[in-house]
């Protein structure tokens, strides 16, 4: 079970051990974890569970780089380089340890 | 523009390939319902080939619409496509006022619109205007009488939704009629009461634009100050912006951030007194306020439908949308799917999952002052609850806007049990 720290805007941080397979959005939906709305399901088409990949972390999650998530996370407050859609982060051994951080507020 | 209005009584004695969802005197009527049940049973993806508006598709299921509204390459918002009367976005006349936004483009020149106007609904921004909402709702909650009728619509609904945009665009508050007088001919339909013809609406428009384009003259003779006119006089991003875009912007500021607010305040008491147990619920439980707001969204479904035109052949449902085809992404019909909302005709304030609804669309159109619509809707349940109110007794069928664009309340009287 890859393990995910979410670290919201004010540094309150919530491990989370997740079933390989599901989304870092489900995992933060289904562990109640604030800051990650996920309003239109994972269809990376609200980009309401905008979050920052950790540095070290970025080449193992990729960046947004599909055609679907880039035009919308592009519109979100605060884009950064490391910004992604976690419902676009699919969980794996690989990403046991991932680190990922919230904006002040989804948008 | 008169469309010969359906005889609703029985959706299904109806021939499929007869219906039209397009007539405004059925929402006025609050007819649809059994005509979109049908479309989603049996022709969800469904072709009118002979509307007032000329033919188009109607998407009416949940996870259709959502497929639709994020393919911003298939299906595109620019020549007035998001309407059924390309004359509302465009003008009638030659020399109309566009009031076509970043809502109606397409990237890339739709991005650049939207991240300019962003700011001044982002959350960080909206934040500073929840002091001053909730006083304003505070006051006039203290004022509406008890025990006694009034309109909940004109007293609170309005009030509260024109005294926000005021302050979003620093407009005169004492002047706030004059803003309720745009926001209802930039949204209304010809033979709705305010609007007599396009030709008409295309004259107060020009008026209105001109009366903006002043505001801004005087704003880029000030210090920059933080509401969006004075943002985009400001603006290095904005300096290049054309008259017509910046009106356009206003424009879609005023209907987006006014009449749907309005209508879900006033579809919530609706909703509350309709459904007994959830108002116990809510009034034993005020914490409820977070699902309560996202599901009198979805349960008023503000906006009934967008519409876009496909820029190529798309198939869904085994049906061929050509090329050049209007469709309606009916958000009115999705968000009572039962296939993506259990219960979906119930109000339930205290749903599992009630962000997942399609009032906002989805995709990269998605609606941009969501975060402030949420906001004064907390505020004001937040405040109702506060107040101890037994109920609020709506006292007869609200009077509904002839709009099949909008699904507005325009009247509603209640009286207010201590």
């Amino acid at each position: 079970m890859p393990k995910v720290t979410y670290i919201e805007a004010d540094g309150t941080e919530h491990v989370v051990d997740a079933p390989e397979g599901i989304s870092a959005m489900e995992a933060a939906l289904t562990n109640d974890v604030p800051g990650i709305d996920g309003d239109c399901g994972g269809q990376a088409a609200c980009a309401t569970c905008h979050v920052f990949v950790d540095p070290d972390w970025i080449e193992r999650t990729g960046h947004a780089d599909s055609e679907v998530e880039l035009p919308m996370i592009e519109l979100s407050e605060g884009v950064q380089d490391n910004s992604r859609l976690a419902c676009q982060i699919k969980l794996t051994a690989a990403l046991d340890g991932l680190i990922l951080r919230m904006p002040e507020a989804q948008f | 523009m008169a469309t010969q209005a359906l005889d609703t009584s029985d959706p299904y004695a109806i021939p499929l390939d007869k219906i039209d969802v397009s007539d405004p005197g059925m929402y006025q009527r609050d007819e649809h319902w059994g005509l979109f049940k049908r479309l989603r049973e049996e022709d969800p993806v469904h072709y009118c080939a002979d509307s007032a508006y000329g033919p188009y598709w109607s998407i009416t299921k949940y996870h259709d619409i959502l497929e639709a509204d994020s393919n911003f390459k298939a299906f595109s918002s620019d020549h007035g496509a998001i309407a059924l009367d390309s004359e509302r976005i465009t003008g009638a006349t030659e020399d109309a006022t566009s009031i076509a936004s970043f809502i109606s483009m397409d990237p890339p020149k739709h991005d650049v619109q939207r991240k300019i106007v962003t700011p001044a609904v982002a959350p960080s921004n909206i934040a500073r205007l929840e002091g001053l909402m909730r006083e304003r709702t505070k006051r006039i909650l203290d004022s509406v009488p008890i025990g006694e009728d009034f309109d909940w619509v004109s007293t609170v609904s309005i009030e509260l939704t024109l005294m926000m945009l005021a302050n979003l665009i620093d407009y005169p508050l004492e002047e706030r009629a004059q803003l309720k007088n745009w926001s209802d001919i930039i949204s209304g339909t010809p033979g709705d009461g305010v609007v007599e013809s396009w030709e008409q609406r295309d004259r107060e428009l020009k008026i209105m634009a001109g009366a903006f384009l002043e505001m801004r003259e005087k704003r880029r003779a000030e210090e920059p100050k933080s509401d969006l006119i004075s943002m985009l006089a400001h603006s290095p991003f904005a300096q290049d912006m054309s008259m017509v875009d910046y009106v356009a912007n206003v424009t879609t500021l005023i209907v987006g951030g006014n009449d749907t607010t309005r209508n879900s305040m006033s579809g919530g008491v609706l909703a509350f007194h309709e459904n007994p147990g959830e108002w116990a619920k809510f009034k034993a439980n005020p914490d409820l306020v977070d699902s309560l707001v996202p599901e009198t969204i979805r349960y008023q479904t503000p906006v009934l439908f967008m519409g876009r035109l496909a820029t190529q052949d798309v198939e869904m449902r085994g049906k061929i949308i050509r090329k050049g085809d209007k469709i309606a992404m009916w958000y009115i019909s999705g968000n009572r799917d039962e296939e993506a909302i259990e219960n979906a005709d119930s109000f339930i304030i205290d749903r599992e999952r009630p962000r997942q609804h399609l009032s906002f669309g989805f995709g990269i159109h998605r609606c941009l002052g969501n975060r402030l619509a949420e906001m004064q809707l907390r505020v004001l349940w937040e405040e109702v609850a506060k107040k101890d109110w037994n109920h609020i007794e709506v006292l007869a069928p609200p009077t509904r806007s002839y709009s099949n664009n909008l699904r507005g309340i325009d009247a509603m009287p209640v009286r207010i049990h201590a």
